[in-house]
């Protein structure tokens, strides 16, 4: 991640009729960076996507692709390739004849040409498949083969359009790591829109969380999750329990905080958005909540319940707790590392403590 | 196989409902090739000699054979004009969004519920309006016209079922708009476009109002056809004549039909023009 201005979005605005898909966006991408739009559909991730391809026209702003305007380029003019939802493979055309599509104006020598798809078939891994149609490829296979055609270009930016949300969930999590490898081994910047969070924590050196046109935070996989800058992201990335609170104080990063249930509590601040008086949230993650079934020996952060529902996840159990002073009841997610604590000691209708650690409270902009 | 009398009453009234049906539908139509082949000029049972004399003897007639070209310079020229003015409109109807577009398409189909003698009335006062000579070229525009609603038809439905992304792809892959019919759109949807030009040159080819109110000097093969009808010594000739046009329809709209179909082989079948 070298220069800083490699692609810049400057207050890129697009409507269709009365929708407004993007509204005045403003991003910068770095160098080499594996960036991912994430939203649930109709956030306008993908026409961002597809402005960035240029098969859109935005109303408003200007795209800059290293310091070079972009914004009413053709598409084939332009330096970047894309790797469509569905692939778009050509039907009439074999494996290497699509990997081949793009280079027809190199005018290369048939042993070239040849010898440059092999090298491509090789790094997604399907060397002989040269000959094979469209239709005799399962999805993963046709995905590469996607990336293959887009590659061979050698784009400044490769863009992907939810290439994995047509794979089943085995495959999915293989080509995740793939994909990550192959963009670390290309060194090519990928912008990568998902409406999958977890897949686009796992994947991406950076994330911008959208929702009606709008990016809402860009941030770094983790900095996403655990410092999540207002609720909407809050919810979107994860569960999360929140808590009204009232900022009493605020010191040197920590702010003082009045709850109704939790009493005055202390929360560490990453952005400097919050005033003395003002309500906000209070979140924590279930998995940084503890249970107890016996009452733990502590006077700060503790809170009774009973257990309301309980959801078994394998590695994992989600417990639902249900307590005098929340609306919701608190979900909390725990390690299966003891199989006897689920089979046994917790079931439902049973009296639960939860304990947690001041550190691990989010200080959250209300919406 | 079961007995016809093992049927129910119901399912046995049916079965002769359809043998009836296909009787009235084909039988005037096979009396044509039947007669053709009688020596009498006159059409009536029972035919005593049989010959093959009017299929060799009319290739003499120069009217005939003048005619015949006339037509099928008009078929060709209106089924390709007719098709690639179609692309233009599939294309339009299946890729983009803009004002009034099924009221457009409502105007493209409308020549399909307009009656014909009508539109030839019309077309005809409108040439001369303009000053227009009646010529070939004036019937090859009316049957554009009556074209056109077909080609829309048959392409659309290919086009429809033809991803837009792959276009989008070719564009990506840095094809310019041409090249990208040119590799892409073209070999796939190829063999809706073959349909289309089979099918309206035999719906031009067969036309008669059209060509009736438009024509000048040179008649089409149809009007040639009726001019023929009122001297009964023509009439055999024409019956071989009709025989001939039956075969090579039936001929060209089946493989027509088979094209689609096999350019279609992975949707449903559900009619010609669906």
């Amino acid at each position: 991640m070298s220069s800083i201005n490699f692609i810049n979005i400057k207050g890129i605005t697009k409507t269709f009729g009365s929708v407004i898909a993007v509204n005045n966006i403003d991003l910068d991408i770095n160098k080499g960076e594996f960036f991912s739009l994430l939203g649930a559909s109709g956030c306008g991730k993908t026409t961002l996507l597809r402005l960035l391809a240029g098969f859109e026209k935005p109303d408003k702003g200007k795209i800059f692709i290293e310091k070079e305007d972009i914004t009413y380029l053709i598409p084939n003019k332009r330096p970047t390739n894309m790797v469509f939802q569905n692939y778009a493979i050509f039907p009439h055309m074999d494996v290497a004849n699509n990997i081949a599509y793009g280079l027809r104006k190199e005018n290369l020598s048939k042993k070239e040409l040849n010898k440059r798809v092999d090298r491509y078939l090789e790094l997604i891994k399907l060397s002989g498949y040269g000959n094979r149609k469209a239709d005799q490829l399962s999805g993963g296979q046709r995905q590469r083969v996607a990336l293959a055609r887009a590659l061979i270009m050698q784009p400044k930016v490769l863009l992907l359009d939810e290439p994995l949300g047509a794979l089943d969930k085995q495959l999915r999590a293989n080509m995740q790591i793939e994909l990550r490898s192959l963009q670390k081994d290309v060194g090519i910047t990928f912008v990568f829109v998902t409406h999958d969070q977890e897949e686009s924590l796992s994947m991406s050196d950076r994330v911008a969380v959208m929702s009606q046109g709008k990016i809402l935070q860009v941030s770094t996989p983790d900095e996403l999750y655990e410092q999540p800058e207002n609720e909407e992201v809050a919810n979107f990335i994860g569960t999360i329990n929140s808590f009204d609170a009232k900022i009493i104080s605020i010191n040197n990063g920590i702010c003082t905080l009045e709850s109704k249930y939790l009493g005055d509590i202390k929360a560490k601040h990453k952005y400097d958005i919050y005033s003395i008086g003002e309500n906000v949230l209070v979140g924590i993650r279930p998995e940084k909540l503890k249970l107890h079934i016996v009452k733990p020996e502590k006077d700060f952060g503790l809170i009774e319940g009973i257990v309301e529902n309980i959801s078994y996840l394998g590695e994992r159990s989600h417990y639902y707790i249900k307590t005098d002073g929340f609306v919701k009841s608190i979900s909390v997610s725990s390690q299966n590392v003891n199989r006897a604590q689920i089979n046994q000691l917790i079931n439902e209708k049973k009296k639960v403590w939860i304990s947690f650690n001041s550190d691990s409270l989010i200080l959250i902009k209300k919406n | 196989m079961k007995n016809f009398f093992q049927y129910s009453l119901g399912d046995r009234t049916l079965i002769i409902y359809a043998a009836i049906f296909l009787l009235f539908l084909y039988t005037p139509v096979l009396f044509l090739p039947l007669f053709s082949f009688s020596k009498s000029q006159y059409m009536m049972f029972p035919i005593s000699d049989w010959t093959l004399e009017r299929y060799v003897t009319m290739w003499y007639k120069t009217k005939l054979r003048e005619a015949l070209y006339a037509s099928l310079k008009v078929g060709v020229f209106a089924s390709i004009i007719s098709t690639i003015l179609g692309i233009l409109v599939a294309r339009a109807m299946t890729r983009y969004f803009f004002p009034l577009k099924q009221s457009l398409l409502g105007f493209i189909m409308l020549p399909l519920a307009f009656p014909e003698i009508i539109m030839g009335v019309g077309l005809l006062i409108f040439t001369i309006f303009v000053g227009l000579e009646l010529s070939l070229i004036t019937v090859t525009a009316g049957h554009i016209l009556i074209c056109l609603p077909f080609s829309v038809l048959i392409l659309i439905s290919r086009f429809e079922g033809f991803d837009k992304n792959l276009e989008e792809a070719s564009l990506d892959l840095g094809e310019n708009a041409w090249q990208t019919f040119i590799r892409i759109t073209f070999p796939i949807v190829g063999s809706g476009i073959l349909a289309s030009i089979l099918l309206t040159f035999t719906i031009s080819f067969d036309e008669f109002l059209i060509a009736f109110f438009l024509s000048g000097e040179d008649p089409t093969l149809p009007i040639y056809i009726y001019g023929q009808l009122r001297h009964v010594k023509n009439i055999p000739y024409m019956l071989a004549l009709g025989s001939i046009i039956l075969l090579v329809s039936f001929a060209t709209i089946s493989f027509a039909e088979w094209i689609r179909r096999k350019g279609m082989k992975n949707k449903k079948f559900t009619g010609i023009f669906e």
